[in-house]
């Protein structure tokens, strides 16, 4: 399972690089959501994957008993959610606001500030 | 219990959550901000001042032990980064009253100025490499907002670039974390540090620390991930573009200088070496990049690039004295470049462009404003007295004790070039006749009356006397440059004071 959930961390990093680098403004920023949910998958199979053993203590014990899920890279991750949909409501809004002021949505026709 | 340690989240905060109550109000805003950076410069000194007298302040979050909890930490370099907030953080607020326009303060200027302020802060302070991605997201999000407000073409092109740029440095930084904390089971940066010795694969802990410097990287604008910065900087107006220069790339700084003093010193050999061609290359593409520009701001961003070199060489050299000496840069540098770009708002005011061949004059007019420019510029450029000059001369010695020859050559030709682009803003700005296509002078002569001069000129004057401070006096300040630096190289410390649970 970790092997297999490895390869689909890699397909989503690739498909968001791919994404990324394309000259529409609006698939880069699907390039990034790809991103930010590549990264947050990665988080939660590196800890590794462990089925059917929440970690909750069992009544009368003081700690778990037997290998248990780690219960922190989910955390983590819900975290990563929130901060991720939060950062890209902005990047919508803000490819929106671009393609109105500059009046078109190619990366390349966006060079006014680089040189 | 240390409050000094939370207060300098708490205060901007607090301002932050007040600003948005009082959102119709804009003059409580106004004096709110005034208040609320001076209360972030007191505790700064505050907090200043019990760290040198205890070594290091640490608070764990809801009382939980050490690395389970939340930790906040402060070492000497931490209460300096503090104090430089509050600083920079009280001379842009006095800056905004006058120059901020009326629709930025009416959508939230200082309500964001506040909350960036707080996300600064706390990256400064916390001991726990998630939280430390939170505080970056935080001060990014406010970022982000505060470069776009005003919607106009050249900021929403320079904030594309930014945004971009930057979510995919926080989605390596992010998964660089996932992989460390699947390596050692733990969030906490000193348990970190202490459990990476015993990790069985140490080609890992490379791989993943060089993820880590990719990431800071880009956030620092190193090279060759800087291209950001010259796209963006320049674009919003003064008081902001003056905000991000002083604080956020050293955000990513301190980041690297954290990182790679406490947790990555596996093979110094190694990562360091890299770190070292990169500032090298940092400094020398940051100012020849600046030679080729004739724009105020676009000058002063590129500067900024070089400048960051010099403080990844004090990181990269790893010896004690290079330590003193990037920590030292880092002080001279967020207030010297601060002021240039505040220097850059006052002539833009004066004249109405930040492009140098529309400018001119200025020297005529206002002679002790080109005095106030020329402490910054000779500064950065590193003329002696000033602070600049002791700040490289203590990196460029570092790299001479270290035989790295050709880094120490480079040092000293960006220094050179420096002065070279400084010379140029001088000679279009200051010195030469004011351009015969420009007719709206009428500020610049005095004919138009400029209200809230003061505002204007408080907080040049006032990093104008930092910076001469530095360079003047700056024993205290090589001093605690010393202790920072001391600390950095002994990280058994950091780890005895966070996991031993009591301040050391």
């Amino acid at each position: 399972m970790e092997t297999l959930m490895a390869y689909v961390v890699g397909l989503l990093f690739t498909a968001s690089i791919y994404m990324m680098l394309r000259r529409s403004i609006v698939k880069l920023v699907i390039g990034l959501i790809i991103l930010s949910n590549a990264a947050n998958l990665l988080i939660f199979v590196v800890a590794g994957l462990t089925r059917g053993a929440p970690p909750l203590i069992p009544d009368g014990a003081s700690e778990v008993v037997g290998a248990v899920a780690d219960p922190l890279p989910q955390a983590l991750i819900l975290t990563a959610i929130v901060i991720a949909f939060s950062v890209l409501a902005f990047a919508v809004v803000l490819i929106r606001r671009a393609y109105e002021v500059v009046g078109t949505d190619d990366l390349d026709k966006m060079k006014d500030t680089d040189t | 219990m240390n409050p000094e340690l939370v207060l300098p989240i708490l205060i901007p905060l607090t301002a932050g959550a007040l600003s948005l109550a009082f959102w119709r109000s804009i003059k409580l805003q106004r004096i709110l901000a005034v208040i609320a950076t001076g209360l972030l410069l007191a505790a700064g000194i505050w907090l200043m001042h019990s760290t040198i007298e205890q070594g290091f302040l640490v608070v764990e979050m809801g009382s939980w032990p050490a690395p389970f909890s939340i930790v906040l930490v402060s070492d000497v370099l931490g209460a300096i980064m503090i104090v430089l907030t509050g600083i920079i953080g009280l001379a842009i607020a006095i800056y905004s009253l006058a120059s901020t326009p009326k629709g930025h303060e009416k959508f939230g200027y200082y309500p964001l100025m506040h909350l960036l302020l707080a996300g600064v802060a706390g990256a400064f302070l916390t001991g726990d490499i998630f939280n430390l991605f939170v505080w970056f997201e935080v001060m990014l999000l406010a970022s982000f907002a505060l470069l776009t407000l005003g919607g106009e073409r050249a900021q929403m092109e320079g904030a594309i670039k930014y945004v971009t740029l930057n979510l995919f440095s926080s989605a390596i930084f992010l998964s660089a974390v996932g992989l460390l904390y699947g390596m050692v089971g733990t969030l906490n940066m000193a348990d970190i540090a202490q459990k990476l010795n015993s990790v069985e694969d140490p080609g890992m802990v490379t791989v993943v620390s060089l993820m880590f410097m990719v990431s800071f990287g880009i956030k620092a604008a190193a090279f060759p991930l800087f291209f950001w910065l010259p796209a963006s900087y320049h674009t919003p107006q003064v008081a902001v573009s003056a905000l991000f220069a002083g604080l956020l790339t050293k955000v990513g700084v301190y980041a690297l200088y954290r990182v790679f003093t406490l947790i990555f010193t596996q093979d110094v050999a190694y990562t360091h070496t890299i770190l070292l061609w990169a500032a090298a290359l940092t400094m020398l593409t940051g100012v020849l990049g600046a030679a080729a520009q004739f724009e105020f701001r676009r000058i002063l961003s590129f500067h900024i690039v070089s400048q960051i070199g010099y403080m990844l060489l004090g990181l990269a050299l790893f010896t004690p004295l290079a330590l003193i000496g990037g920590v030292f840069y880092i002080m001279h540098h967020i207030i010297v470049k601060t002021n240039l770009f505040l220097v850059s708002g006052i002539t833009y005011r004066l004249l109405g462009s930040y492009e140098l061949k529309n400018l001119g004059g200025v020297y005529r007019q206002r002679p002790y404003l080109a005095l106030l420019f020329l402490i910054p510029a000779l500064s950065l450029a590193g003329i002696p007295p000033l602070s600049g000059f002791f700040a490289k001369f203590i990196v460029v010695k570092a790299s001479l004790e270290a035989s790295e020859y050709v880094i120490s050559a480079i040092a000293l030709l960006v220094g050179l070039l420096t002065l070279y682009s400084m010379i140029k803003i001088w000679a279009e700005v200051f010195w030469k006749k004011v351009p015969d296509h420009v007719t709206d002078v009428g500020r610049l002569n005095g004919e138009i009356k400029n209200t809230h001069n003061w505002a204007y000129y408080v907080p040049v004057v006032g990093l104008a006397a930092c910076t001469l401070i530095i360079g003047l006096y700056g024993q205290p300040i090589y001093v605690l440059a010393e202790t920072a630096a001391d600390q950095l190289m002994n990280p058994q410390l950091y780890i005895e004071a966070v996991l031993g649970g009591t301040p050391k």
